[in-house]
């Protein structure tokens, strides 16, 4: 029986050979949650009144979403988890180390793992060729209790890649122009596949950002064949041992194909208040709006080649005087990266702020929720009605290229006459 | 299972943001204060209005986005017996199966605010008793069934000590 990408890595930690369509309980490798589903999994997990976590090395748990706290009932949250790590042996990642999903791909995850995740944007292990997916605190809890759950082996949509990017495209025009053409509940449900010629040329964190957004489409997770790129981006990481190869099946079957020829496609932004209002860039509903706030990383684009790309179009420049620019850096390990690059000056330079690593002001927690009335501009995945902080605020999404441009101008602007 | 209720009508794509705002993430330990926000930013009357066993309807992606169970346990807590809506958001679904909360999707469309709807988990029909007609819909897949009928995922596992999903 020739295989698509979920069927194969969920048979594997099933034991036997599954198909799409059916019910099955798999083993899982890595299980997470972070400060705000946290304390209701643990509570949760309280409920089922058993002695120990099934597998505790492998039980993540992240202070990100509201790190640091802004208060003290947020305060006790992080008490409260910090306590169950060290009770019951989970593994914690105390406040400024990162987001979940970008420690995780830095330091664990592996192609053909299963990981569950109290985080909706847990798909972004799918960039690796995990199966990896986000689910509510019940479920996580009673992984962690059991060291398995129960899966519907969703069905696959192909996503064929064709050709290569032009200057100034990047993968976040991908994702965006795809849910754009999907829909928002487009692939509820089921597993998006990447594949075709165009996938080699997109590196890993190119990958990442992808799978990151497949759950905007409603997919369960987002995969992508491994590879050489794979190879070679665990050989960065120091963790080479752990690649394995992975590719779907050449008679797998898919419920439908969707294929997209990368070298025609140009900047695009998702307006208000969905993530499938997608525009390209030139479009009247897009270009000249002014934005008070611009907003580059979080666990979409808060990587090193996400600021390499904004770096190159803010170097030597002022953000506009309207304008505010937040640089959130999905992890330490990435701000890191950009103290030796020279990159963290080029913002600061820029007029930036720089904010803790970790989620930032995407999940309208702290560290900048916007004022009535005011536009922002970010690199982060969602854009829903009162996202960040303020239901009489407008969010629109975009890559971290034309966020950099944005930046200067103090509006919506095409990046590519800045390269 | 059978139960009956008063409408509450919600557009397309309602999210877990709407339900559950961001600015009220302080209170996700405290689930009855963020029950008073429950549904806010998508209708400020709803908190205020909502009364034990209403019904709440939506149309298209109900609950997309977020993981937060914490969007169906305030939705329960504060007194809804069920969801309507054409189709749900795929990770909202499986927390409402899981803590116990009846989810129906059908065509919503007929059904208008303050409708008493009467539904039939079992034998997949949904009455609209103001307008007086009937829909069917799709039973849950038999996991779900079995979930929701043994109160949720915790009782489940509690009574059986293990996943007994197979028989």
């Amino acid at each position: 029986m020739d295989q698509t990408l979920a069927e194969k890595l969920l048979s594997s930690h099933a034991g036997r050979p599954v198909k799409a369509g059916e019910f099955v309980l798999a083993r899982v490798d890595w299980m997470l949650m972070q400060d705000g589903t946290g304390p209701l999994t643990v509570r949760q997990f309280h409920a089922l009144e058993k002695d120990a976590l099934a597998l505790p090395e492998r039980t993540h748990v992240f202070l990100d979403h509201a790190a640091p706290s802004p208060r003290r009932e947020l305060s006790n949250d992080h008490l409260f988890l910090r306590e169950f790590c060290r009770t019951y042996g989970a593994i914690l990642h105390e406040v400024g180390e990162g987001v979940c999903h970008q420690i995780m791909a830095e330091r664990y995850i592996s192609p053909g793992d299963l990981m569950v995740g109290a985080d909706s944007h847990t798909c972004t292990g799918g960039g690796f060729c995990a199966f990896s997916t986000g689910m509510g605190s019940t479920d996580i809890a009673i992984a962690m209790a059991l060291g398995k759950t129960w899966f519907l082996v969703p069905e696959s949509i192909r996503v064929i890649l064709k050709g290569e990017l032009p200057k100034g495209v990047v993968a976040k025009d991908v994702v965006l122009y795809l849910i754009g053409k999907l829909g928002a509940d487009g692939a509820n449900y089921k597993s998006l596949e990447f594949d075709g010629g165009g996938i080699a040329s997109l590196d890993m964190e190119s990958r990442l950002t992808i799978a990151n957004m497949a759950v905007e489409a409603g997919a369960k997770c987002g995969l992508f064949p491994s590879d050489e790129v794979t190879r070679a981006y665990l050989e960065t990481l120091g963790r080479e041992g752990s690649y394995r190869p992975f590719t779907p099946d050449p008679d797998a079957s898919y419920l439908r194909e969707v294929e997209i020829d990368l070298s025609s496609l140009v900047p695009q932004v998702a307006c208000p208040h969905t993530v499938d209002n997608v525009f390209p860039i030139g479009d009247g509903s897009v270009a000249g709006k002014d934005v008070q706030q611009v907003v580059i990383g979080t666990c979409t684009n808060g990587r090193v080649s996400d600021f390499r790309m904004a770096a190159e179009i803010l170097k030597g420049k002022r953000r506009h005087p309207s304008t505010r620019l937040l640089i959130v850096p999905a992890s330490q390990r990435v701000l890191k990266a950009l103290m030796a690059e020279g990159i963290l000056e080029v913002f600061l330079e820029a007029g930036a702020t720089l904010v803790t690593p970790g989620c930032g002001p995407c999940v309208g927690v702290h560290a900048g929720a916007l004022g009535d009335g005011e536009r922002c501009l970010s690199t982060q995945n969602r854009n829903f009605k009162g996202r960040m902080g303020n239901p009489n605020g407008e969010i629109y999404l975009a890559s971290p290229l034309t966020a950099a441009a944005s930046a200067l101008t103090g509006s919506i602007t095409d990046p590519r006459k800045y390269l | 299972m059978e139960l009956e209720g008063r409408a509450w009508i919600f557009g397309d794509d309602i999210s877990t943001d709407q339900i559950t705002p961001g600015r009220y993430f302080h209170l996700r330990s405290d689930l009855e204060k963020l029950a008073k926000h429950v549904l806010e930013d998508a209708r400020e009357d709803f908190a205020k209005g909502v009364l034990p066993g209403d019904i709440v309807v939506g149309g298209r992606n109900f609950g997309q986005g977020s993981s937060r169970e914490h969007a169906p346990t305030v939705i329960k807590l504060a007194g809804v017996r069920a969801i309507v809506a054409k189709s749900v958001a795929r990770i909202f679904f499986r927390n409402c199966i899981n803590i116990g909360l009846p989810v129906v999707m059908c065509d919503t469309s007929g059904i208008e605010e303050g409708d008493i709807l009467s539904i039939d988990l079992e034998k997949g029909v949904l009455e609209d008793k103001t307008k007086g007609f009937q829909l069917s819909f799709p039973p849950l897949p038999d996991i779900m069934t079995r979930i929701l009928r043994e109160g949720g995922l915790v009782a489940h596992v509690r009574r059986y000590g293990d996943f007994n999903l197979e028989d």
